[in-house]
């Protein structure tokens, strides 16, 4: 009797997990197949789930636009506002981790607070700072941006990774006189790695996606996938084809490093959560 | 500023990123929007970097919204970003009296003469040229011959809008998912409020008195928006309050529309069996007729100009040139074919044989684009000039309000009478803020 | 749990000898942060004081505060407050309930978990901009839409969301991306939770629901904080999704805030009101940044 309810409830658990990941994953699978159908046949009705597959779409796409231009700008502007940000975010932490002080409360939750503001009541003074720096549409002014908008968060994220290393730990290295500089890097870098990885992995993802700052701050040199996806999300006539290409082409690389590094990003993302 | 100039050191060092200057000498940024036409112009513009070879084009190719906000903060800021920009007839005269736009002046090769003369008028302010047309377009009706025969229904040479309703009543049938009416209803001043701008025109409607004073609530406005609610509710596609141009065509060209009123230059594409599953079956007529049947009338020229901000305004200007001269058109004609070369512009296109041949519809568009006429006599005397906008600088803010009061009464949330009332008073209050009405 | 107190942070030695250097490490970061949002604060402050319309230099010079009276009395400044607190009050109730049931089922064996796992986690990689075409043009078109099709196909009329359901419609495809989110974080603090813990529940007779409400349900309580913390940050300023599917309509049904504000600056090109509407917002933020000291901070013991 036990064993038969047990069974039940696994073939109803498989079938409701599987259910709904596909649920959840279907507007995903179907844009990956409009981008193999021909315009007439993307806009079809009912839709077709059995057609001829054609390249036309990516073939029309690849020829409007530069797509490697933009995904080199994205990847450079992406991992650069990553870096950026960890290099400042890493002693920031560690100093509210291992130095607080009566304000370490306040500065994080004013630091999160930044963050809140709708960017677009800033666009005016940031267009007009970054025109007169001569950052406007490059990847450096874009990257910087980028780097400050995830700096809170990063910072934050790295400070609940690091209050989980032993304070007793870090007190051992120093008794054996190791300065403040060995004690990061040889001590509690070593320990936060999963976690420091997971937090550039989750800042690499947002940077990626990143939409505002990217089409108001860049024009050609410096423009990333978002703009480009921009270009075609209405173009004349029936575009249904085109716009799915062009969507699976921008958010393939960071969907399939996202599945590679799924595992690693869920290990980081405890949260101080497992005690 | 110094800690940015730091920090912008840092990501430069580390993104192994080169600084790039956004104006290398000899490289033309041009900004233009993602239609059909630009792209064709964007393929050919290989030609254009051979016979210039010391000229490289950059270009920028964004949706029409997103592009209009990009172009005019660069503009509006002097930030210099672009040479060569794509706007329309209702920036041209505004940007010109701002001192944001270079005057042009062709060389006779160019034949300015050969552009008709109601673009021509569209983009000149105090007798100077500040644009050159890339393509222009009215108004006309769409409809589908077969469905029509089936229904056996012929359109006037000359419909009125009562007998259009009456069409579409006939020719609907939802569980075939043929729509009678097509419409635009996407919120936006260039999207919806164009094309109820134009109807409202015909049945005699317009935006202010010679005081400034809004009259949306009046009569004509009253039975123009009621017309426009009535048949998209009734003989129209389901999500109309989605559907601009594009949306429309894509509608229209997959078989889902019996009627369409909107832009001239849908017929290359709709003609074109390449793009359109109905590209035998397309009839066309005039933009219908209201009550009022006068009025201004539709007039749209995609333009490029050259900002005063840009610092190649020399090599711009040769661009544009290019970009605009018969020569052009010749070249896109030998390479895609004379159906899609750009329309509306130019006398000499219209008298070419083949492009007659290719295009039906050629010179029933070279007529509505010769006879647009943006400063038609409205029922009352108006201060401002204009068919499906009104040619002052708060037109963008009033229009993208109204535009969204409009499409909430087509989703029903607010009855026509509400929803002038509401416009009335965003306008009225728009007014005010920029001081034209005290 | 009882690690908390262990790790309560740094043990007095540390902090009496670090002052100075917490200072300076902490320093960079506090300036650059200082600087991002204090220069284009009082900037916006400035403007938001201006009659500073960028398509009509005609008009310039001292507004007063007459960009916030314009911006207060507008019927749409007070619609588009509470579609804001809607946006996020539903996409956080769908995402955190939703993400700790999807949590428990993730957890459980069966068959192929980890590939269903990668599929689950997979819209928090789409862009928004491309999520929200996805919807509105493959999924939900009332013509070419998958589910408009399904619909037609039992026999029903398809729904057109973005007229009818604006504010809902968006609402999900926002939670379509968040979800997920929740989901990663969840999971980790599920699986983070000691299995004797679980199996001992089971031995006292412990149902499968009174597991989870007794066991799993205050195990997740910072987890849960986590989500709420960075999901409202971002949904505070939802906008591209909001752009590409209703551009705020029809009306102001789909109106937030920050869209609000792109109308007013970038459509309307109207500086001032829309440097007014900035400030309005930050100072939200800032009421909304106590809230969430009060009640998420508190559990995160920050």
């Amino acid at each position: 009797m036990a064993l038969k309810t047990k069974r039940s409830t696994r073939i109803a658990v498989t079938l409701l997990g599987w259910g709904i990941a596909l649920w959840l994953f279907f507007p995903i699978f179907w844009m990956i197949l409009t981008g193999f159908k021909s315009e007439v046949e993307a806009v079809s009705t009912p839709p077709k789930l059995v057609f001829m597959p054609t390249l036309s779409s990516y073939a029309e796409v690849f020829e409007r636009a530069s797509y490697w231009h933009f995904t080199f700008n994205t990847v450079i502007v992406s991992v650069g506002a990553t870096v950026g940000a960890l290099l400042l975010a890493i002693p920031a932490a560690y100093s509210m981790a291992f130095m607080p002080s009566k304000r370490t409360r306040g500065t994080l939750l004013w630091m999160l607070s930044t963050r809140m503001l709708p960017p677009v009541g800033v666009l005016v003074p940031i267009y007009l700072l970054a025109r007169n720096t001569h950052l406007l549409d490059t990847r450096t002014g874009l990257g910087i941006v980028d780097m400050l908008t995830n700096l809170p968060i990063i910072v934050w994220m790295l400070f609940t990774f690091f209050r989980e290393v032993p304070a007793p730990i870090l007190e051992a290295g120093r008794m054996d006189g190791a300065t403040r500089w060995q004690e990061m890097t040889m001590v509690l870098l070593p320990l936060a790695l999963p976690g420091i990885a997971s937090t550039a992995l989750l800042s690499l993802i947002l940077c990626w996606n990143e939409a505002f700052w990217s089409l108001n701050l860049t024009s050609s040199n410096a423009a990333p996938l978002t703009a480009f996806i921009a270009s075609f999300s209405s173009p004349e006539g029936l575009f249904f084809g085109k716009l799915s290409a062009a969507s699976t082409l921008a958010v393939a690389p960071i969907l399939v490093f996202g599945w590679i590094s799924q595992k690693q990003l869920v290990r980081g993302l405890t949260f101080g959560a497992v005690k | 500023m110094s800690r940015l100039k730091t920090v912008c050191a840092l990501t430069l060092f580390l993104s192994g990123s080169v600084l790039s200057s956004a104006h290398a000498a000899g490289t033309l940024t041009i900004a233009t929007v993602n239609n059909g036409d630009m792209i064709v112009m964007r393929q050919l513009s290989s030609e254009f970097e051979k016979a210039h070879p010391d000229i490289h084009l950059n270009w920028v190719t964004l949706e029409e919204n997103v592009l209009r906000q990009r172009v005019t903060t660069d503009i509006a800021m002097k930030t210099g970003q672009f040479d060569v920009v794509t706007i329309g007839n209702y920036e041209v005269p505004i940007w010109a009296k701002q001192g944001w736009l270079t005057e042009l002046k062709p060389d006779a090769a160019y034949d300015v003469n050969d552009i008709l003369p109601s673009v021509r008028d569209a983009l000149t302010s105090d007798g100077k040229l500040y644009a050159l047309p890339f393509y222009a377009e009215s108004i006309m009706t769409y409809y589908r011959k077969d469905l029509f025969q089936k229904a056996g229904l012929t359109m006037p040479a000359d419909p009125t809008y009562d007998q259009i309703r009456q069409f579409a009543d006939k020719i609907t049938d939802k569980s075939g998912q043929v729509y009678g009416i097509c419409l635009r209803g996407k919120p936006g001043w260039g999207e919806n409020m164009a094309y109820v701008d134009s109807l409202a025109n015909t049945y005699g409607a317009q935006w202010f008195d010679m005081s400034w004073k809004p009259l949306l609530t009046s009569d004509a406005w009253k039975k123009a928006l009621t017309w426009y609610v009535s048949a998209l509710k009734e003989d129209g596609p389901p999500g109309a309050t989605s559907n601009g141009f594009n949306e429309n065509l894509a509608l229209f060209a997959s078989g889902h529309c019996g009627i369409w009123i909107d832009s001239t230059v849908a017929g290359g594409l709709l003609f074109d069996p390449k793009q359109s599953q109905v590209a035998d079956k397309v009839g066309f007529a005039p933009a219908p007729k209201g009550p009022y049947g006068k009025g201004p009338t539709w007039l749209w020229a995609w333009s490029l100009a050259v900002p005063v901000s840009s610092h190649q305004s020399a090599d711009a200007q040769t661009f544009i040139t290019w970009a605009t001269s018969k020569e052009y058109v010749k070249l896109v004609a030998d390479r895609k074919g004379w159906v899609v070369v750009p329309a509306g512009t130019r006398a000499s296109t219209y008298a070419v044989p083949e492009y007659q041949k290719a295009a039906p519809f050629a010179s029933f568009v070279l007529n509505a684009i010769k006879t647009a006429d943006p400063n038609g006599q409205t029922a009352q005397p108006r201060p401002y000039t204009g068919a499906q906008f009104v040619g002052i600088p708060e037109f963008q803010a009033m229009g993208t309000q109204v535009g969204q009061t409009v499409a909430a009464t087509l989703s029903g949330q607010m009855t026509v009478d509400q929803a002038l009332a509401s416009a009335q008073s965003s306008v009225t209050r728009s007014l005010r803020q920029s001081g034209r009405a005290r | 749990m009882q690690a908390v107190v262990e790790h309560s942070p740094a043990p007095g030695a540390s902090a009496r000898k670090g002052k100075g250097a917490g200072f300076l490490l902490l320093f960079p970061a506090v300036l650059i942060l200082l600087v991002w949002s204090l220069v284009p604060l009082g900037m916006t402050l400035w403007y938001s004081l201006l009659n500073y319309n960028l398509v009509d230099p005609t008009l310039h010079g001292f507004a007063g505060f007459s960009n916030y009276w314009y911006l207060l009395t507008d019927p749409d400044f007070l619609h588009s407050l509470l579609n804001t607190f809607i946006l996020v009050a539903g996409v956080l109730v769908i995402s955190v309930g939703g993400g700790t049931l999807l949590a428990v089922l993730y957890d459980q064996e069966f068959f192929g978990r980890g590939i269903a796992r990668v599929l689950v986690i997979s819209p928090f990689f789409i862009m928004p901009t491309v999520s929200a075409l996805l919807w509105k043009n493959l999924m939900l078109h009332p013509i070419y839409g998958v589910y408009s099709a399904m619909m037609r196909a039992v026999g029903l009329t398809p729904i057109d969301w973005l007229a009818q359901f604006p504010l809902l419609t968006v609402m999900m495809i926002v939670a379509w991306e968040w979800l997920p989110f929740a989901v990663l974080i969840l999971l980790t603090a599920v699986q983070s939770l000691d299995s004797e813990q679980k199996e001992a529940a089971r031995m006292d007779g412990a149902g499968p629901i009174a597991q989870f409400r007794h066991i799993i349900l205050p195990h997740l309580g910072r987890a849960i904080s986590v989500v709420v913390m960075i999901e409202t940050i971002y949904l505070l300023t939802i906008f591209a999704e909001i752009s590409v599917t209703t551009a705020g309509g029809p009306g102001v049904a789909s109106t937030n805030l920050a869209y609000l504000i792109y109308s007013r600056a970038l459509l309307q090109f109207d500086v001032g009101g829309g440097s007014a509407g900035g400030v309005v917002a930050i100072i939200i933020a800032n009421i909304v940044a106590v809230f969430l000291v009060r009640s998420v901070a508190r559990n995160l013991e920050v």
